[in-house]
Order: structure tokens, then C-alpha cells, then sequence
């Protein structure tokens, strides 16, 4: 039996409206995926990936076509509804890190908690989850840290524990290993596809990384806006 | 706690410092807002309790005392207690030096209420008992060298008194501020029949809860037709809080400039502060939070710091409350008690916090624009809040709306208020504007061919974050009002002392005849006195007016023509302005018709019907330019034309002659005349020198000694201007919060770049250098806006308001830019001290 699909793209357009006309950066594109599934979303710079993500993620509004995010169609949400399904089934990691500088690495991961329960969470259960992830990211000594003391490969880690707090049903990653030298980020991908294994999270991978895009059950490739291929990991080369 | 509280909290950490500065800036103005309106309760309070201590009694009457039975029944029934007085100048003289004297003869009890203190204690009640004795306040003492129990001659009688005391302190007198001649206390029943013995004052203490103003109301019924004024306790009180209204407001809309400065200040660092947290707000928007929760985070961290800036605000209004009373002490003529004003400081509080609030919610509104995605894409960081928000045109109309309100509330004039709002937004306009030039003249005319330092120091002025606009704001909004203050004090002193300065007349003879002139002249001038102002009158019967006899309203009330006093000159005096026609300097010889003008002193009667009585519903006026008037000139009939109106100057210069008419030169040369004079001496010494010498020359010429008045009002006036400096203060306090403010939001957003430069190899005076020159431009800019700017507005606020030429001192402004620039300089350098002697990687770790 198939698992049900967790994201469904439709005929998405985005069409940005420059001084030079209006310039499209995705073309309707369409694709759906399961849940559970691992995605690597491939191409050159200024390919539309970035753009791709952010819709698929409800981060900004198609001009046309439709997204469907665990069961929810953004296109009939407003901002505030859209930022309610990203809290409640979306994890983000991004190339460069985006921890909230004025918040130590514990609190950096309990945001997402604590904007669900509007910050009256029982702080205790959540604080012990929060340190456990970052126990599991190598990071239980860095729990008071602020991110300004940590490595890059060290935020990138607190981000990832920041991702997985709230049990999202899809991650969505943004060259995760794009600001990390070779070994760090080798330790970095382990613990993605390691946390995605053990959670059940759907992976949605933007990179230029082939050898990583490789590790995923599927990878779409992107030329100018548009999907040209759209296959498994093994046939991506 | 919710998360907006929690995220608040936590989010506050690492720019806390700088939160403090927002906080900062509008302290000074909440103070100045809560001392002004603390002291102003203070001082109501003590109005409404001790009014009656002012009068020394419940009621007083002033004017020609009728001695009727019917009045002395009336006075009766009102079941009080009547005290009679007379107030008469007079002339006390001891061992050869005489000098003019405020005479008060009291009967009774009087001064009912308040305290009339002397030394020894007893000698107001000796006073009482009668007898030929007299007290003297200190000032008499000491210029007529006598002492207690010494005789003194009053008046051209020369009747002897003993001195039995020195004045200290009588209800409503202000010691050393007193406007008239110095003080001396006699017993009303000593008064000589050569004085005069009626009263021309009775001072009357009502039964307890007595209506003073419905007694007024029936005597003033009762006795119509003498010429009475009445004044009593309780409308002096109401006065003297009208009066206070007007102080009150004046000083609050001073404070609010504070305010106002501050909350730009405030606006300034939260823009800043905005531009840092895109990313932050972008990653919490990522992470769920919606734009409401996102806003609420920083709104709730500006309120908070508003609210800490008002307690701190508070605070120093506070303490200035209580210093405020000390430094008006001698201004006031009551005791003033401290207490802490709750409304006043609630008021102060609701004020900044509104404001802030605005200014606040201005640059914070870019927090509810900032897409998500921005955490991703950088450029989208750059742009949120860029679009148009029509939140930020209600906002941007409510801060003018806010102070327009503000100003209204406290002046309770609506044309005041808007006005008030538009001159601050001018003066934000002008300066935004300027800034704006200086941008784009720094890019249009780049010197290239300068040194290093210059250049960057110059494109510093219009490269991306610069902070030309916020520095010339801050800077010049505080340069113009500090000046502004400043020239403003000086106008108002140069309206007392008069445009010549050191040559005004301090010394004022009277009644002096054609042949003593030239004698006076000399004998002042041998005492190094010399006579600096002397003006011949001539006085004049009027005849007719175009043919007909003048009516009934050129008569005196018993009936007698009025006598006018008529001078000549050929030039106007400074500060006198034609207010209708022409003014003629000088007479045609042998013309027929001699051309005149009327001072604004000369009561333009407005009556056509004889039968009707005077009143404001007359409005016809008789007299025009043109008509033409036939005078009597000491038995000389001259006919004369009216070519001009002298309108009244508005300006107040002691030992300026009053005349209701004014010739061309050459008219009247050859009359009769008098002539009124005024000499200036140097030392106090030297004055009473020239009085003793022309007292024994011509005793019968008056001399008034006014240098007691100018030095009290001048006194007056530096109080005044003290405290008008202090509140100034506040001002400039928050002007260097906003310069200190600016240049650290100016170091947060250069650090990388100075961080940069430092690891290309930049040296520490280089550095420092660049920021030199960019401080030094926009300091030396911004005061000289400033400064244009006050001079303008001191330009119009004399010719409106104190009817005198401006003054702009060149050495003052000088010195004012120079200053400003220094404070600008010096701050500059503080507030980036660290970034440039620090190893790079250590300030980014600490600045991000």
C-alpha cells in the first residue's frame, strides 16, 4: 500500500514583476510526494529551487497553481494560516543557519514549542525533549550557548534540533552543508537522513550537492524554472 | 508567559545597551513635562491658599475714598474690619541726601493677612500705636545713612520722623524685586493736611465666608459715580492662576520640545534596530509566528522601554520639582510647600509614552512586512517595510495630530497649537532637506583629489546606511533650539534695558524748568553723570477741531479742559512705528498749517453723541489724519493738521518721555517748555552723589532713581531666563542622548565596514580620521542650520512680539556653532572608541 502524499504541487507559476517586464521563475511546475519520502531538489544557481521551496513551504505566494501541505491548500490561507501549518508540520534548515542570535542553542530549539503553545507549553517535558536533541546532535554541553560561540557546523546542529522539536511531517532543507567544510558537513548529513529515518519526516533537499542529492529516494532536477528530469537517486548522475 | 513576552525578554538581551538609549531619549522630556506641571500644582496650591496673603486683606479699595456717611454705613455692613491707607510718593531726606520714596500710611490691622516683618519685631506694632515714626526698608537705610532711632525728613513739609525699624518683608512685596521706588511705612494718623490726609486705599478683612465678589458687585452700584477700583483676594487669586496658565504653558511646550526631540531619537534607534532583527523576524516567521505575534514582540520591548524611560522620566522631573521652587523663590511671593502632583506626573508619563509610542510604531510597522522568505533571500531583508503601508500614513498623521493636540491642550488655543505643530515640522522639514542635499552634493562634487581620509569621511555623507539625515536632525533641531533660547532671553533683555545698552538712563529728573536744564546738565556731568536723554515738552490747550469746539469728551470729569503735553522732534525714536499717514520731521517756516502726529498715548475719543455716555458701543472715531486741530499754545493760537498716528511700540523702556503730540522740529522750538531728563550713572555711588548735589541745588526737581528698577527687573528677567536656561537644559540633554544615540546606531551599522577596513590594514588614526571628518561636516552643517534657523525665528519673534529690531551677535552664533560642532566631535569620538582599538574578530563578536 502507498503511503499518502504529504505534498502536491500543481501547475505552480511565480512570475516576479521587474523594472525590465515581468520575469518568471518557475513555470508550472507539478509534482507529488509521499510521505516518508526523501526529495533532492538539483540545479544550477538561479534555477528556481530556492523559489520552489519557499512556495512548497508556504513561505510566499504562487502567481498560479496550487500547493497542497499535509492535506492543507496554502493558496487558501492567509499569512497567518500558512505560518499555523509551518508550525505545526514544517522544519526548516537553511544554508546559513538562521539561529536567532539573542537566544542561547536550548532556546534557539524551543521556539517552534513554544509559539505552538503560545510559550505555556510545560516547560520541563519540552526543555528535556530540547536538550535530548541537542544530546543527539553532539551538542548537550552547548545548551547555554549563544549562537555567536558556536562553529558554523555547531549552529547548523542546533538548527537541525530546532527542526525536528516540533515533530514536523516534512523537513525542508536549503543547502544544509553549503556553509560547512567536508567533514563537518559529512557529520551533518548523517544526522539528517539519520533523524529523517528515525521520525518517519519527509525531506525535501535543495543543493547543488550531487552526492548528497544522491542519498534521497528521489531527486528533481530544475534548468531555467522548470523540471527536467524526475526520477530516483540512482539515476541522477 | 506567553511567547511574545518570553521572546521579548530573551530578544532584548544583546541590545539592551542600546534599548537603554530609547529609553534615554525621552527621559529628559517626560522630566521637564513632570516638573512643569508638578510645580505648576505646587504653585496653584499656594495661590488658592494664600491669595489673600498677597492683598494682606480680603478686599481693598483704591481710588479717591468717599467720606460719606452712606459709604461709612455701607462699609459697616459688611461686618468686617476697614483699615485705611495712603499710598503717595514722597521724598525722605537725612543729612543732606534725599531720596524718592513709595510712602504707605497704615491704620489699624492692616496687613490683615500675611506678614508684615521688620527689625526690631516690634515695630510694626509701635507703628500702629502712631506718633511722627516711620520704618524704612533696607535699601533706604543704607542709601540715607541712618540708622534706628535716627530723624529723618518727609516730604517738602520736612517734618521730622524717627526711624524705628527696617522693612523685611510685607504681604506682597518681593524683597529686592520691587518695580517702584524702594518702600517706607508710616502711621496713617501721622499724615500731615499738607499730604493730604484722606485715604485714597481702605483695606477691609470679611467675616468668614462673606461673597467678596457679590459685595463688590453692590458697592460698586452703591457708588457709581466716584472713581473707584476694587480688588479683591479672590479675583487676585484667579489672575494670578490665569497668569500662571500662560507661564505654565510655556515652559510645557519647552519640555515637549524635549520630548519631541527624544522621540526622534527614539525613532532613529528603532529603525535601526528593525533593520537588524529583519532576519530574526524573517526565521520566527519560518518557524510559525505570525505577523501579529512577530510585531508584538518589538512593540511590547518599545512599550517597555517607554514605560522604564517615563518612570526614569519621573524621577528627574521629580527632582527637578524640587529644585525648581528654590531658584524662583525670590520671584514668588508666597510660601510654596512641596508636594508630589500625581495628575502632573501621570500627565508627563501618558504624554511620553504616547509619543514615544508613535514615533515608535513608525519604523516598527516594517516588522509586519517582513515575508518569511526573507531568511533565505537577503535582498528581501533589504526591502521589507518598503512598500507602501497605509498604517504608516495614520501614524504619520497622527505624530503631527499628537503634537498639535499636545500644544492645543496646554495653550487651549487652536491656531496656537496647529501653529506650534507646523513650526516643529518646518524646522524637521528644513532640516530633512538639507541632509538630503548634502548627500547629494558629497556624491555630485566627490573630492577626489583629497586625501584617503577625506574621501571616506566624505562619501561616509551619502553611502548606504549613512546617518546624514538622522545626525543634521538631531543635531540641528537641538543646535536651533538652544539658540533659539538663547537669543530669545537676550531680546527679552534688551527689551528691559533698552537698544543703547551701558547709555541708558538710570538716573530720571522731572519738572525741570527751561533755565535749570543747562545747570542740571553741569552739575550731573561734574558728578560723572552725564545727561543722555533730555526731551523739552510743551503743553497746549485744544481750541477746535475741524472748526468745531472739541466735545464733551475732551473735558475732564470736573469739567475742566483736558491740558496736553506736546513735544518736538525731527525723527522717530527706535521702536516707533506710524501707524496711519506720514510722519513729518520737520516745519516749513512761516506754513500755515503745521504738519502733526498723535501718539498712541493720546486717547482717541470715540463719542459722537453728547447725550450718550462713554462707552465701547461708540465706535466713531473723532480724530483722523487729515483733520485739523487749532491749539492754544500757552496764549499762541497755531493750527496744525494731523499727517500721522504713532502706533503704540509695545515696547517697555524706563525714562522714555510720554507725549500726545508730536511736532516737526522748528514748530514749537520757541514755547515755553519744560523738560523731562535722564543721565547715566556708572556706580551706585555716582547716583546718589548726582541726587544729593542736585537736591541741593533744586529741591524741587523730582529725580527718580531707576537703576533700583532696571537692576530689579534685569534681576527678574536673569531668574527668569535661569530658569528658562534650566528647562533649556533638558533640551540639551536629550540632544546629546540623540547625538550619543545617533553615533553608536551609526557604529552598529558600520562595524563591519570599520571591521573590514581594520583587517585591510586601516590604522587606528586613520580610522578615527574618516569618522573626524564626517562628524566635523555634519556638526559644522548641522549647527549652522541650526543657527539660521533660530535667528530667523528670533527675527520674527522680535518684530511680532517685543516690536524690536533682531539682533544676530556674530560672536554668539560663533561660538554657538563652533560649540556644537566640538559636543558633536567629542561625542563622535566616545562613542567609537572601542571599534577602532579592539582586533577585529573581538568587536564583531561583541557588537553582533
Amino acid at each position: 500500500m502507498s503511503e499518502p502524499t504529504i505534498l502536491k504541487v500543481e501547475r505552480l507559476t511565480k512570475t516576479y514583476l521587474t523594472a525590465a517586464g515581468p520575469l518568471t521563475v518557475l513555470h508550472e511546475v507539478s509534482f507529488d510526494l509521499a510521505a516518508g519520502a526523501s526529495l533532492a531538489v538539483v540545479g544550477p544557481s538561479g534555477s528556481g529551487k530556492t523559489t520552489l521551496l519557499g512556495l512548497c513551504a508556504g513561505l510566499d505566494r504562487a502567481t498560479s497553481g496550487t500547493v497542497t501541505l499535509a492535506g492543507e491548500l496554502l493558496n487558501g490561507l492567509d499569512e497567518d494560516g500558512r505560518a499555523r501549518v509551518r508550525n505545526q508540520h514544517v522544519g526548516f534548515v537553511f544554508q546559513n543557519f538562521q539561529l536567532i542570535p539573542t537566544l542561547t542553542a536550548l532556546e534557539n530549539v524551543l521556539v517552534p514549542i513554544e509559539l505552538r503553545s503560545g510559550g505555556g507549553a510545560s516547560s520541563d517535558e519540552y526543555e528535556k525533549e530540547s536538550r535530548e536533541l541537542l544530546r543527539r546532535v553532539g551538542l548537550g554541553e552547548r545548551c547555554d550557548h549563544y549562537p555567536v560561540q558556536l562553529s558554523g557546523g555547531e549552529q547548523q546542529r542546533v538548527a537541525l534540533a530546532r527542526a525536528f522539536i516540533n515533530r514536523p511531517k516534512i523537513l525542508f532543507c536549503d543547502e544544509p552543508t553549503g556553509n560547512l567544510d567536508g567533514d563537518t558537513a559529512q557529520v551533518m548529513v548523517e544526522l539528517i537522513f539519520g533523524l529523517n529515518q528515525e521520525r518517519g519526516t519527509t525531506l525535501v533537499l535543495v543543493t547543488h550537492d550531487l552526492e548528497l542529492a544522491q542519498r534521497c529516494g528521489r531527486i528533481i532536477r530544475f534548468r531555467n524554472g522548470a523540471i527536467i528530469s524526475d526520477g530516483a537517486g540512482a539515476r541522477v548522475a | 508567559m506567553s511567547f511574545v513576552l518570553k521572546m521579548a525578554w530573551r530578544d532584548s538581551r544583546a541590545s539592551r545597551r542600546r534599548l537603554l538609549l530609547l529609553s534615554l531619549s525621552v527621559v529628559f522630556g517626560i522630566g521637564a513635562l513632570i516638573a512643569i506641571g508638578s510645580v505648576s500644582a505646587n504653585l496653584r496650591r499656594a495661590i488658592d491658599g494664600q491669595a489673600n496673603s498677597l492683598l494682606g486683606a480680603d478686599l481693598v479699595i483704591t481710588g479717591t475714598i468717599p467720606t460719606s456717611p452712606e459709604w461709612q454705613q455701607s462699609l459697616a455692613v459688611l461686618g468686617g474690619e476697614v483699615a485705611r491707607e495712603r499710598i503717595f510718593p514722597a521724598q525722605v531726606a537725612a543729612g543732606g541726601v534725599a531720596r524718592r520714596v513709595q510712602m504707605r500710611a497704615l491704620e489699624g490691622n492692616f496687613p490683615f493677612y500675611g506678614e508684615f516683618i521688620a527689625a526690631p519685631a516690634d515695630a510694626p506694632a509701635r507703628l500702629r500705636q502712631g506718633g511722627n515714626v516711620i520704618i524704612l526698608s533696607d535699601a533706604l537705610l543704607e542709601q540715607l545713612h541712618v540708622r534706628l532711632g535716627d530723624t529723618v525728613k518727609v516730604g517738602n513739609g520736612q517734618e521730622d520722623f524717627t526711624v524705628i525699624g527696617q522693612m523685611k518683608a510685607f504681604p506682597g512685596e518681593l524683597a529686592g524685586f520691587t518695580v517702584h521706588p524702594p518702600l517706607a511705612f508710616i502711621p496713617f494718623s501721622a499724615l500731615s493736611t499738607k499730604v493730604g490726609s484722606a485715604a485714597n486705599r481702605v483695606n477691609v478683612r470679611l467675616p468668614a465666608g462673606s461673597d467678596s465678589e457679590a459685595i463688590v458687585k453692590g458697592l460698586k452700584a452703591e457708588f457709581s459715580d466716584d472713581r473707584l477700583v476694587f480688588a479683591t483676594a479672590e479675583e487676585r487669586r484667579k489672575n494670578m492662576a490665569n497668569a500662571l496658565t500662560g507661564f505654565d504653558a510655556f515652559f510645557r511646550l519647552v519640555g515637549f520640545v524635549a520630548l519631541f526631540l527624544g522621540a526622534i531619537g527614539v525613532a532613529s534607534v528603532v529603525h535601526v534596530y528593525v533593520r537588524q532583527k529583519i532576519t530574526t523576524v524573517a526565521i520566527l516567521r519560518c518557524l510559525g509566528a505570525s505577523a501579529r505575534q512577530t510585531f508584538a514582540i518589538y512593540l511590547l520591548q518599545g512599550l517597555a522601554l517607554g514605560l522604564f524611560g517615563s518612570v526614569v522620566g519621573a524621577g528627574i522631573g521629580l527632582a527637578a520639582q524640587w529644585l525648581l521652587p528654590r531658584m524662583l523663590q525670590d520671584l514668588i511671593p508666597f510660601q510654596i510647600d512641596f508636594f508630589i502632583s500625581w495628575p502632573a506626573v501621570a500627565s508627563g508619563m501618558i504624554s511620553g509614552l504616547v509619543i514615544c509610542l508613535l514615533f515608535t510604531l513608525l519604523p516598527l510597522l516594517a516588522v509586519r512586512r517582513v515575508p518569511p522568505l526573507a531568511a533565505f533571500r537577503s535582498a528581501l531583508a533589504e526591502r521589507a517595510g518598503a512598500a507602501f503601508d497605509p498604517w504608516r500614513v495614520v501614524i504619520a498623521i497622527l505624530i503631527p495630530a499628537a503634537v498639535a493636540g499636545f500644544a492645543i491642550w496646554q495653550t487651549k488655543n487652536v491656531k496656537f497649537g496647529i501653529g506650534y505643530a507646523i513650526t516643529l515640522g518646518v524646522g524637521f522639514g528644513i532640516l530633512t532637506a538639507t541632509a538630503q542635499l548634502v548627500s547629494w552634493a558629497a556624491q555630485r562634487w566627490f573630492p577626489r583629489r583629497l586625501p584617503y581620509v577625506v574621501r571616506q569621511g566624505v562619501a561616509n555623507l551619502y553611502r548606504p546606511n549613512n546617518r546624514t539625515v538622522l545626525l543634521l536632525l538631531s543635531i540641528g533641531l537641538g543646535a536651533f533650539l538652544m539658540i533659539a533660547l538663547y537669543l530669545a532671553r537676550t531680546e527679552l533683555l534688551r527689551q528691559i534695558q533698552g537698544p543703547e545698552g551701558g547709555a541708558t538712563p538710570n538716573l530720571i529728573f522731572a519738572r525741570i524748568d527751561e533755565d535749570q536744564m543747562e545747570p542740571l546738565a553741569k552739575i550731573a556731568a561734574a558728578q560723572g553723570a552725564p545727561i543722555v536723554q533730555q526731551t523739552a515738552f510743551v503743553r497746549m490747550n485744544l481750541v477746535s477741531v475741524n472748526g468745531n469746539p472739541p466735545g464733551r469728551w475732551w473735558r475732564l470729569p470736573n469739567g475742566k479742559p483736558r491740558d496736553l503735553t506736546a513735544s518736538y522732534r525731527d525723527h522717530l525714536l527706535q521702536g516707533e512705528t506710524v501707524r496711519e499717514g506720514k510722519f513729518v520731521p520737520r516745519a516749513e517756516p512761516g506754513a500755515a498749517v503745521v504738519p502733526i502726529a498723535l501718539s498712541a498715548s493720546l486717547p482717541r475719543p470715540r463719542v459722537i453723541d453728547p447725550n450718550k455716555p462713554m462707552g465701547r458701543e461708540d465706535s466713531a472715531s473723532i480724530l483722523h489724519v487729515g483733520d485739523i486741530l487749532d491749539w492754544d499754545v500757552q496764549g499762541i493760537p497755531m493750527r496744525t493738521r494731523i499727517t500721522a498716528v504713532l502706533g503704540a511700540t509695545g515696547r517697555f523702556q524706563l525714562g522714555t518721555e510720554r507725549f500726545d503730540v508730536l511736532f516737526p522740529d522748528g514748530a514749537i522750538n520757541g514755547a515755553p517748555k519744560f523738560y523731562l531728563a535722564g543721565a547715566h550713572a556708572a556706580t551706585a555711588a555716582i547716583a546718589l552723589n548726582v541726587q544729593q548735589a542736585v537736591f541741593a541745588a533744586f529741591p524741587r526737581i523730582q529725580v527718580v532713581d531707576v537703576s533700583v528698577i532696571v537692576e530689579a527687573i534685569t534681576r527678574i528677567f536673569g531668574k527668569i531666563g535661569f530658569v528658562i536656561g534650566f528647562m533649556a537644559s533638558f533640551i540639551v540633554a536629550t540632544g546629546v542622548i540623540m547625538l550619543v544615540s545617533a553615533v553608536l546606531t551609526g557604529r552598529f551599522q558600520r562595524i563591519r565596514e570599520t571591521v573590514l577596513l581594520r583587517t585591510l590594514g586601516a590604522s587606528h588614526r586613520q580610522l578615527i580620521q574618516i569618522q573626524m571628518v564626517e562628524y566635523a561636516i555634519l556638526g559644522i552643517l548641522a549647527s549652522l542650520v541650526g543657527a539660521i534657523l533660530a535667528v530667523g525665528g528670533n527675527a520674527l519673534l522680535a518684530h511680532f512680539v517685543f516690536k524690536i529690531p533682531p539682533s544676530a551677535p556674530p560672536l554668539l552664533l560663533l561660538g554657538a556653532t563652533a560649540s556644537v560642532t566640538a559636543v558633536t566631535l567629542v561625542t563622535g569620538w566616545f562613542a567609537n572608541r572601542g571599534v577602532t582599538d579592539h582586533p577585529p574578530l573581538v568587536v564583531l563578536r561583541q557588537e553582533t
